[in-house]
């Protein structure tokens, strides 16, 4: 995944390698050379991926990998070295801190949304609701205002941060019932839900789009506005963590995350910049 | 100069059959020492058969044993019938291109990465049996996952058969054509009787495919945590039990319950490939 990951973004390089000099902030790599590996939390991904084609096609000697896992994988595997940046949805806790010696940077703040297919009328549900639909009491559309019809229930693996995040603040940390539905990334949430029409999952907000519908959580919409005013409040920051201070080139991408280009790639991919 | 290139290819083959054995044995080595604490504390058979509740401590495995059993055998029912006939239609059709034609259908089946069957099995077939089944829940279950492992593993024993048939000697069936049984009675009192350890091999290869297979059951059986109770119930089988909760905390009672699945996946292969040894073996004294 990794390599084949990286093998199209050597080829988006040559393609356009033309184009380079849009200058600014990309000027620190200017010069660099060398690779950098990147993997967790897959809320990150979308802007990961636009930063690293943007630094890439600046420097085609820098050669950035950017992979998934989840947000626990993200810490375990930059703490064991096996990569330099280790993503994450969540906080890191104070034994992956001290055992590791990890440094966080937050560079994003992202909400996490309920979501049905868009085929359901359901928009609305309360705190109450939403964990007696995950703890399986509730189990018909029908009791909350919809068709008569079984809900199927999908959550996130333990690895996850968004599921940390929703299992905290939406389920005040309730039980999750036996027969839901496991799913591995916040894309695979969104394929699930947008294809089952009977479906209730939640998502990172950059994630949404026209193919889910997001569900108002205490009648508070899960819309980036909401978010950022504190209204909604299933959110939480996004982390980039390395293994000690960060240095050299590992350093300069986590800088330019920072800077108003990097923060103008968090807006454009529908989170809210931290600046 | 023959002899000390027959003893050097002799020692590279005697290295590499030692480097093998000991790779599997160091395998089992690293899943049995970490491993170690769960038979050591006694507890070893209460995570084989108690439930999985991380929130209340405790770390059983039971419901993805029963899951991935539920998976394997449903999909052995679908795929054993089914190569059995494919490969009979390859050996006995008299249309030589035609049973050539299907035969390089068949082979080149066995090269589709799973990954594949995994995205077909969610866009086209989870879809078809959620609308088919009025019952069938998120089609996220043990038959989608069954049906298109079903497709994995059926190549692999198609090919086994369509071997063992043509390694039964000519002279046999000639014998029964001669006596004036048909092409069917050949088939079915001679051909098929002797290719028996060819079918049973084939059987066990695509059973441990089918056991070991990760993705495609992670992908499309739903992974919930429950022993199932209908074909439409979501389950997760022990291979995505270990993906999933891989990237969990390494010290954590979750990471150890782990490798409890490995030691049963390994030691539930290695009683089958065992098996199939020993009747295989005996076989051969009985004729």
């Amino acid at each position: 995944m990794k390599k084949s990951l990286g093998v199209f973004f050597s080829l988006l390089m040559v393609v356009a390698f033309a184009t380079d000099s849009l200058a600014g902030a990309l000027d620190i790599f200017t010069g660099e050379k060398g690779e950098v590996r990147i993997a967790g939390g897959t809320a990150h991904i979308p802007v990961m991926k636009e930063a690293a084609i943007r630094i890439m096609r600046h420097n085609p000697d820098i050669h950035i990998s950017v992979g998934g896992g989840g947000s626990g994988a993200g810490i375990k595997q930059v703490g064991e070295g096996l990569i330099d940046i280790g993503n994450s949805g969540r906080k890191a806790n104070e034994d992956e801190i001290s055992r590791y010696g990890l440094q966080m940077f937050k560079w994003a703040i992202d909400g996490v949304a309920i979501v049905v297919n868009p085929v359901n009328k359901v928009r609305s549900l309360s705190q109450e609701q939403v964990a007696a639909i995950y703890a399986g009491t509730i189990t018909n559309w029908q009791e909350v205002g919809g068709e008569d019809r079984k809900i199927n229930i999908y959550t996130r693996d333990e690895a996850s941060g968004t599921r940390a995040v929703f299992w905290k603040k939406a389920l005040a940390k309730g039980n999750v019932a036996k027969n839901a539905n496991f799913v591995v990334s916040n894309g695979a949430m969104k394929a699930a839900v947008s294809q089952d029409s009977y479906a209730i999952g939640y998502v990172s907000i950059g994630h949404m789009n026209d193919s889910l519908a997001g569900v108002a959580f205490n009648s508070i919409e899960p819309t980036l506005a909401n978010v950022q005013s504190g209204k909604y409040p299933i959110a939480r920051g996004l982390y980039s963590n390395t293994k000690g201070e960060p240095i050299g080139l590992v350093k300069k991408v986590i800088d330019y995350l920072f800077t108003a280009e990097g923060q103008e790639i968090v807006v454009q991919k529908g989170f809210i910049s931290v600046k | 100069m023959r002899r000390t290139t027959e003893q050097i290819i002799e020692k590279i083959c005697f290295f590499s059959a030692l480097i093998s054995g000991f790779i599997t044995c160091s395998i089992f080595l690293f899943l049995l020492i970490p491993g170690l604490p769960l038979f050591r504390g006694g507890h070893f058979f209460s995570i084989l058969t108690g439930p999985w509740e991380p929130g209340l401590g405790q770390f059983g495995i039971y419901p993805m044993i029963s899951g991935t059993l539920a998976v394997t055998m449903l999909t052995m029912l679908f795929a054993f019938p089914l190569s059995l006939g494919c490969a009979t239609l390859i050996s006995m059709e008299g249309n030589f291109r035609l049973s050539r034609l299907l035969r390089k259908i068949v082979e080149m089946m066995t090269g589709v990465p799973t990954v594949i069957y995994g995205f077909v099995g969610i866009f086209l077939l989870v879809p078809l049996v959620r609308n088919f089944f009025v019952n069938g829940g998120s089609g996220m279950c043990i038959l989608s996952a069954a049906l298109m492992l079903t497709l994995l593993a059926s190549p692999t024993m198609i090919l086994l058969f369509c071997d063992s048939f043509s390694r039964v000697p000519h002279s046999y069936g000639d014998a029964v054509l001669a006596v004036g049984g048909t092409e069917v009675q050949k088939f079915l009192y001679v051909t098929l009787p002797c290719s028996w350890p060819g079918i049973l091999m084939g059987f066990t290869l695509a059973l441990g495919r089918v056991l070991g297979d990760t993705l495609v059951a992670l992908m499309i059986a739903g992974n919930a945590v429950q022993v199932p109770g209908s074909l439409f119930d979501s389950v997760r089988t022990l291979t995505s039990h270990i993906a999933l909760v891989f990237a969990a905390d390494y010290n954590s009672p979750e990471f150890q319950a782990i490798f409890a699945c490995a030691i049963f996946l390994y030691f539930f292969s290695t009683l089958l490939a065992v098996s199939v040894r020993l009747i295989h073996s005996r076989w051969r004294i009985n004729t």
